[in-house]
């Protein structure tokens, strides 16, 4: 094959689930874990003659979710019912949006690649609707029968359906990421892809190069980044190694096989349900005022693409450093609370201390920057006392790392009670010289043949005797006067 | 005939003047029911409804009593109420024990109602002669060869028997009006959304409406002020201020607008219904209403409509009957598949099944736009033309149903027959309007005719009114059953 002759087309639909406290026509909790069907209530159990009543939280945060891709909120928009049997659907039908969804048009800006390769485009949404998701059916550990349990059922979803305008994996990726830094920025979702709070599904086609668009397939229910990935890498080779076999491709549903990284059916085109899709009598149009979008819209934290060019002018950072500091809201809050505390003159090192070693230290210890055992105001005092020379780049390390176990309430306190403030007096550190030179003749020897370095070695030798406490541009001067001199 | 059997206003009255108990009154309501062979229940536990009865007298001792405290009544088997069995007249919830109350089951416990026993009714509300419940047909008490109507026939016949005052009942194309025509009582369907859907087992959901019967307009005013209201659990509920439904009851009919639709006095109604309904309209001429012509230019497609719209809805609102988490599981089945197709067909009966299947039809990709959607555009335009008519007139009557109840199997053998028998009520569903039927007089074999009058949207105190003064002016609701031993035995109480 060769796949330089193919074009692929991907389209993503996406669930994302709303981080309501009760579920979207029930008053249910809607919290993960419980034990199964502790959190179902009498409508999400679909017990004869109850009814659906929309939540209106779910509503702001679709609300929400169109404002930040500049779509149309439809001031009218209508639920529908989608017919079909599933022991896990408890109605019989999902009360879902069909013809007139809430969220129209819109667009979400990607990043693609790294590099010299690397190249930005607009991705544009066709829809977002509002829709409650399914129980779950248990097969395991029931020995021949399965299990139902219906906490899932009624959780707000918000489906959001692109264009069919992706290229490559890489496009999907980078937009499935953007999407769901978005959703998490504007508050919408919790973004946790383990417990399904984010699942993709991806529509994948391949033509020539000037044909029209080829048969899709859709591979469902993707739960993370790499599986996303991998199941449009390999569903691109398999439709092209088709095609180029002799065959076509029929219209499919199809599952991805994390194990073996390949793709399979699911149901034909043929097995496709004749959904019944009808508007839903029990629930009247979802009307939306303008008053309403203003209030959402109040309530709205700023978008990423706003603060980062924000972050530039305001703090004068590159516009890779703002990108990476508003890559999630919790990061950007943080680099500005630090920032606030320090004084606009430290931006530039807080920018390098909130994306340096606070993050691998939140890294390692997979902590959310939001409950960083350090504060902002507290990483703040250790800039202070870098940007005075009270203590050096390595020591702050040592003062951060102080902090975070608890050492200390402040910068200044853990500097004072272990006293690590640089020594800058001369005075104090000549005699530490003297005995290192006295110490290491071969060294000094060395120096004085031309080896420079000899001399690292030595100022090495040096800050170790000081404990780092000495200022380093101070040892570097009078050790080289004195082997000079 | 024996003596009328007591009314609600007059029990309400014993009740508040100490000279009865809600316990002596459920009680003799009982033995009645028991001794009945009307069918007209689907349960009675008697237990429950004491226990209801003596909460009843203890809220009267604690001074806390409303209008209605101790009065009994009979609560269509379509309301979900905690505790009591819930059938809505099917195999399928042959064993359902609901746990948890409808809110006009929630409202009623609030106002004392006892609860005397669940009425029988046509299979989830499909049909017109309750020959469509599993729990057996009911009989009419005025002719035990004949229907009741449906599909709130148990209520109609426990109400036209004297075995309870008053009942609940649902009118999703008639289910109300048509049985208290066929049984002599009075039952108003209100507006689309007065009264809460939230706990009443769906049927077909942009047409249900709960609604009372009982023997007269004023009771029926009463029992909608303990039922109506607006309900944060139904999202089609209608957030109105609350209103008395009997303050209009003496109002005089001097000027009222009477419009009669063209053609329904004509050749599609019998005779003897033709002859009592215009002996109605006569009589309400005599108190001072004037006689005009309406046109409803579209009521002709109304049956055809609502057989599209109310099939669709139920083959959606009844996939939650499926095996899976309550009601009837079938014995045995291999796969999923024949899990919910063996329970299914095991659990409804035909005319459910027929409904489903017609239902499917109609929303499948390819039809949905001929079916649903024209039927949809039908229900605009009949709600035009009602809308036009209510220009020219205050309240519409006529006929509830063109012939009175018929033979047992008369109709049960051609399904379309028997919805035709719908001509006259349909259309109100579809346009949401509140309507009443009223005793009117008797036709063919003595049996009891009611005359229909629809308002326009929250018009029910007027139609209470209008149906109350014309009561004063008549006595076919009070007049009883050539056989009410039954009712006899208790009826004074």
């Amino acid at each position: 094959m060769s796949a330089a002759n193919w074009e692929v087309v991907i389209g993503l639909e996406t669930h994302v689930q709303l981080s309501t406290v009760s579920k979207i026509f029930s008053g249910a909790s809607t919290a993960f874990g419980a034990e199964p069907n502790r959190q179902a209530c009498a409508v999400d159990m679909a017990l004869p003659g109850v009814l659906p009543v929309m939540n209106a939280a779910a509503v702001d945060k679709a609300i929400a979710f169109g404002l930040a891709i500049g779509a149309h909120i439809a001031p009218r928009s209508v639920f529908a019912r989608k017919n079909y049997f599933y022991p896990d659907l408890p109605k019989g039908y999902q009360i879902s949006q069909f013809e007139i969804p809430v969220v129209q048009g819109g667009s979400i800006a990607i990043q693609v690649g790294e590099g010299d390769k690397e190249y930005s485009k607009r991705v544009e949404l066709t829809r977002a609707h509002l829709e409650e998701d399914a129980g779950k059916s248990l097969h395991e550990d029931f020995h021949g029968m399965s299990g139902i349990d219906l906490n899932r059922a009624g959780t707000p979803l918000l489906e959001i359906v692109t264009e069919p305008v992706m290229t490559s994996s890489a496009e999907a990726v980078a937009y499935a990421r953007a999407l769901h830094a978005l959703v998490m920025w504007i508050g919408i979702c919790d973004g946790n892809m383990q417990e399904g709070s984010f699942r993709c599904d991806a529509n994948v086609s391949v033509r020539r190069p000037g044909e029209p668009l080829g048969t899709r397939r859709e591979i469902k229910n993707l739960n993370s980044f790499r599986f996303l990935q991998q199941a449009i890498d390999y569903e691109i080779r398999w439709q092209i190694e088709q095609i180029e076999d002799g065959h076509t491709i029929q219209q499919a549903t199809v599952l991805f096989d994390p194990d073996s990284g390949e793709t399979r059916m699911m149901r034909s085109k043929e097995d496709a349900h004749d959904y019944r899709y009808f508007p839903d009598p029990d629930l009247p149009p979802l009307v939306i005022d303008p008053a309403r979008i203003e209030a959402v819209k109040a309530g709205m934290p700023e978008l990423p693409a706003a603060m980062q060019a924000r972050f530039v002018v305001d703090y004068g950072l590159s516009d890779y450093d703002a990108g990476q500091l508003t890559a999630s809201l919790d990061t950007a809050r943080y680099f500005e609370e630090v920032v606030a505390a320090a004084g606009a003159a430290q931006a530039k090192p807080a920018a390098n201390w909130v994306m340096g070693e606070v993050a691998a230290r939140l890294n390692r210890e997979e902590k959310a920057i939001a409950s960083s055992p350090v504060s902002p105001p507290q990483l703040a005092g250790v800039l202070a006392r870098v940007a005075d020379n009270t203590i050096s780049n390595n020591i702050a390390r040592k003062v951060f790392e102080a902090l975070w176990n608890g050492e200390g309430e402040s910068a200044d306190a853990i500097i004072e009670a272990q006293g690590l403030k640089q020594v800058t007096d001369a005075s104090a550190i000549e005699p530490i010289i003297d005995e290192v030179l006295a110490a290491n003749p071969q060294s000094v020897a060395e120096f004085k043949a031309g080896k420079e370095k000899a001399f690292n070695a030595l100022v090495g030798q040096v800050m170790k005797a000081s404990r780092g406490k000495a200022s380093p541009a101070q040892v570097n001067e009078l050790l080289r006067r004195k082997l000079e001199g | 005939m024996s003596a009328a059997p007591a009314t609600v206003a007059a029990l309400a009255a014993d009740l508040a003047a100490g000279k009865v108990s809600a316990v002596e009154l459920a009680t003799g309501a009982l033995k009645r029911a028991e001794a009945s062979t009307l069918n007209a229940f689907i349960t009675l536990d008697p237990d429950r409804t004491l226990a209801e009865a003596r909460a009843a007298d203890a809220l009267r001792a604690s001074g806390k009593a409303g209008p209605l405290t101790g009065v009994p009544f009979a609560q269509k088997d379509i309301f979900c109420a905690e505790g009591w069995r819930t059938t809505a007249g099917s195999k399928m919830l042959g064993d359902f024990v609901a746990p948890y109350d409808a809110t006009v089951v929630a409202r009623g416990k609030a106002a004392g109602l006892v609860t005397i026993g669940r009425a029988n009714m046509d299979e989830f509300a499909m049909g017109s002669s309750n020959e469509n419940s599993a729990f057996g047909a009911v009989r009419n008490p005025w002719d035990m060869a004949r229907v009741p109507g449906g599909s709130s026939g148990g209520s109609a016949a426990a109400v036209a028997a004297g075995i309870v005052p008053a009942a609940t009942g649902t009118d999703t194309g008639g289910s109300i009006r048509q049985p208290a025509s066929f049984c002599g009582i009075t039952g108003i369907k209100p507006t689309y959304g007065v009264v809460s859907r939230y706990g009443m087992i769906a049927y077909a959901s942009s047409l249900d409406q709960g609604g009372p019967m009982a023997r007269t307009a004023q009771d029926c005013a009463l029992l909608l002020n303990a039922m109506a209201g607006f309900d944060e659990r139904d999202a089609t509920s209608l957030q109105r201020a609350p209103e008395d439904y009997a303050r209009d009851l003496e109002r005089p009919l001097d000027g009222l607008r009477i419009g009669v639709p063209t053609g329904w006095l004509g050749d599609g109604v019998a005779p003897d219904v033709r002859a009592a309904v215009e002996d109605g309209l006569a009589q309400l001429e005599t108190l001072g209403a004037r006689r005009v012509e309406v046109s409803l230019p579209h009521a002709q497609y109304a049956i055809a409509a609502y057989y599209v719209i109310a099939p669709a809805e139920a083959s959606s609102n009844l996939s939650r009957y499926d095996g899976v988490r309550y009601g009837h599981r079938a014995a045995q089945y291999t796969d999923l598949a024949e899990m919910y197709a063996k329970s299914r067909a095991e659990g409804f009966g035909a005319e459910v099944r027929r409904r489903i299947l017609v239902g499917t039809y109609v929303l499948s990709a390819g039809y949905y736009d001929a079916y649903y959607l024209k039927a949809q555009q039908v229900r605009r335009l009949i709600a035009q033309d009602f809308a036009a008519a209510f220009e020219a007139c205050d309240v519409i009557a006529g006929p509830v149903a063109p012939t009175v109840a018929y033979k047992l199997g008369e109709k049960t053998a051609d399904p379309v027959q028997m919805y035709l028998g719908d001509v006259f009520t349909t259309l109100v569903n579809l346009a949401g309007l509140p309507a009443l039927s009223a005793p009117c007089g008797f036709g063919e074999a003595g049996m009891p005719v009611g005359l229909q009058l629809i308002g326009d949207y929250f018009a029910e105190a007027r139609l209470l009114n209008v149906a109350h003064r014309l009561q004063q002016a008549t006595d076919h609701h009070l007049k009883t059953p050539p056989d009410a031993s039954v009712a006899a035995a208790g009826g004074a109480a």
